[in-house]
């Protein structure tokens, strides 16, 4: 055996080391996609099973749940039904998420443009950096930093309690700024540099390349770091939950309290009974959380694949 | 031999190549140091867990060796209270003088909430369950199987922010303030200034004791919620016209307490029930307790706990309470 192993020939029709270790590598790799796949089966059918207990067992109607005004799961209606009325967490939910995107685009596009157009070496040296160090700040360091400065800000500007969608949006926006932005640098870092030169050579200017070429070229990869952005700001629950005020009334202005679904979600936690009706409410928000998810990743993927047809 | 030579060749060319083998190397070593240092903490924490266990359960010296103290007990086992967040440093405090006194004994505090104390005890699956309601208040639990014990009593009051010019309300227009009814402290003769409501999460022990005894049972409007009494002090600390509810603990010149129909909130009005918004501190046990489960639970209610620990905390004895309330609300005198 040795003297097969340290000659230049090995005799392969015999088991040795090297085709023994592959088989080693070959099972350990399976082992982890079989681990990956069995905790996502099996995360996917708890929140399944325990988010339509809602509707099986406590009597809690689907129609209710989505289109319903007032979200008090602890008590019962005269109908003797939970009162799940969730429209207000879904609206707050989606409006902190569009506004917020709404505001970062614009601002990190236009970040994602200077550091790959205007001045590379700036933005690779000092930006990317700071984007990265963006990313790794964990969100109850946000969502202090807008209890203590963003929510007293908006108090003293303008009346209220300063709590409102307005804060969260504010909150959100700094936080999805890195992911987008980064997201967005790659998309434009993407467009083939012929473009760029045929742009240049035909008389165009940078801001006309820039905006003719390279940012319609990079269209669908910029839409996929939006939608990414927004992914993360749906389910994003405590910066969200320690500025947002939590009330689960439907939002009629941006500086009035009102709640999201994973506000709601992580402000019950504690304080419900494992198989209760108030329980399996929140197990529903989860659930309504995952399909969002699910939608958001099947939009990214949608977009990917118009842009590889293209 | 080949393969050798080879391999060490294939070394001098990478150190050759501007030093990254070195590199590697370094982040090998520091994280072989880490690792080591990680197992030895590791090692000597099971050590110190194994003797632990090893004096619990080898009794024969460990009984004789008390039995010369003039304190000594045959106590030894291992105990799980679980539930109140609010009462857990209360109970781990009493936990820890009382395993100092027993060092046989071993008792694990955990948080999770009032609810899980509750759901947890029912089904049987911890020793002693802390809840700051009753358990006949929380539904889906099984309250007949289950033994109260009283071991602390907590009072609450509303607050306010400090400039609202309001000192003294009655009960009615504290329901009216939280039903939305008043609107402005200038209704109560304060500042021009809209009130502002913050509750406690739905659920939360201390929101339900307020409800119950200084709104009657109202509920409250819709209006924002927040997790923890901290976050409620800073609020209402910081928001002109502010107004929400507080155990005592957490009073402090930042925010100012209401007197409520002339009654002041304080410990002596608590205990003649003269200031009515408080409840007690429970500790359910699966039917009567047993063992170390009941010597601890004796404990919580001894001198030592009940005048010494307990004010350290900002609890109030439960032995001082000079009425008695059940869980319907009823009052008698004891």
């Amino acid at each position: 055996m040795a003297k097969a192993e340290s000659g230049m020939y090995m005799d392969i029709t015999k088991p040795n080391k090297k085709m023994r270790l592959e088989k080693l590598g070959k099972g350990i790799t399976f082992l982890a996609v079989g681990i990956t796949i069995l905790l996502t089966v099996m995360i996917l059918a708890l929140v399944v099973s325990k988010g339509v207990a809602i509707f099986l067992f406590n009597k809690g109607s689907v129609l209710e749940f989505l289109t319903g005004l007032k979200w008090n799961p602890g008590t019962l209606s005269e109908l003797d039904k939970p009162i799940i009325g969730a429209l207000p967490l879904i609206t707050g939910s989606f409006i902190v998420t569009l506004l917020s995107a709404l505001i970062c685009t614009p601002i990190a596009i236009g970040a994602a443009v200077f550091m790959t157009e205007i001045s590379p070496r700036f933005g690779k040296k000092i930006l990317q950096p700071v984007m990265e160090l963006l990313v790794g700040i964990p969100s109850v360091v946000y969502g202090f930093i807008g209890l203590t400065v963003v929510v007293p800000l908006l108090r003293e500007s303008f009346s209220g309690s300063g709590f409102g969608i307005a804060a969260g949006t504010i909150v959100l926006s700094v936080m999805i700024l890195p992911t987008i932005t980064s997201l967005s640098i790659d998309a434009i870092a993407s467009v083939p540099r012929s473009l760029r030169e045929a742009s240049y050579s035909l008389g165009a200017t940078r801001w006309q390349t820039i905006y003719r070429v390279i940012l319609k070229t990079a269209k669908s990869g910029l839409l996929t770091a939006v939608i990414f952005g927004m992914a993360r700001a749906f389910g994003e629950a405590l910066a969200v939950q320690m500025v947002i005020g939590n009330s689960p009334v439907m939002p009629t202005s941006l500086l009035e309290p009102a709640s999201t679904l994973t506000s709601i979600l992580t402000m019950g936690m504690g304080y419900t009974v494992l198989g209760q009706a108030e329980n399996n409410a929140l197990w529903s928000l989860a659930l309504v959380l995952l399909i969002m998810s699910f939608l958001f990743i099947m939009l990214i993927r949608w977009v990917g694949r118009k842009e590889q047809k293209v | 031999m080949v393969y050798c030579i080879d391999k060490q060749s294939r070394i001098a060319i990478q150190i050759e190549k501007g030093g990254s083998l070195m590199k590697k190397k370094w982040f090998v070593f520091i994280g072989c140091i880490f690792m080591f240092t990680i197992i030895l903490a590791a090692c000597s924490n099971t050590e110190a867990g194994s003797q632990d266990s090893a004096s619990g359960t080898s009794k024969p010296s460990t009984e004789t060796n008390q039995e010369n103290s003039p304190e000594s007990d045959k106590l030894a086992g291992s105990i799980t209270v679980v539930g109140s967040s609010a009462m857990q440093p209360l109970v781990e405090a009493a936990a820890q003088q009382f395993m100092q006194q027993h060092p046989g004994v071993t008792i694990n505090v955990q948080g999770g909430g009032s609810g899980t104390g509750l759901s947890k005890i029912s089904e049987g699956a911890v020793d002693i369950g802390n809840s700051d309601v009753f358990a006949e208040e929380k539904e889906g639990i099984p309250a007949d199987k289950l033994t109260d014990y009283k071991v602390a009593v907590v009072g609450m009051a509303p607050v306010v922010h400090s400039e609202v010019g309001v000192e003294d309300v009655t009960q009615d227009q504290l329901i009216d303030i939280f039903t939305g009814k008043i609107k402005n402290w200038k209704e109560l003769g304060g500042a021009d200034q809209e009130i502002i409501v913050v509750n406690r999460a739905k659920g939360s022990g201390t929101r339900a004791t307020f409800e119950t005894f200084a709104l009657n049972g109202e509920e409250p409007i819709e209006a924002q919620e927040q997790d923890s009494s901290g976050t409620v002090r800073k609020i209402v600390s910081e928001t002109p016209g502010a107004i929400s509810y507080l155990a005592f603990s957490y009073i402090d010149e930042s925010i100012q307490a209401l007197k409520v129909d002339g009654a002041e909130p304080t410990a002596e009005n608590v205990e003649t029930n003269a200031w009515k918004i408080w409840a007690y501190q429970h500790m359910y046990t699966n039917g009567e307790a047993v063992d170390v489960t009941k010597e601890f639970i004796d404990y919580m209610l001894t001198e030592d706990v009940q005048t010494k620990l307990l004010p350290k905390m900002d609890y109030l004895p439960v032995t001082n309470m000079k009425v008695d309330r059940n869980a319907n609300g009823e009052v008698s005198n004891q």
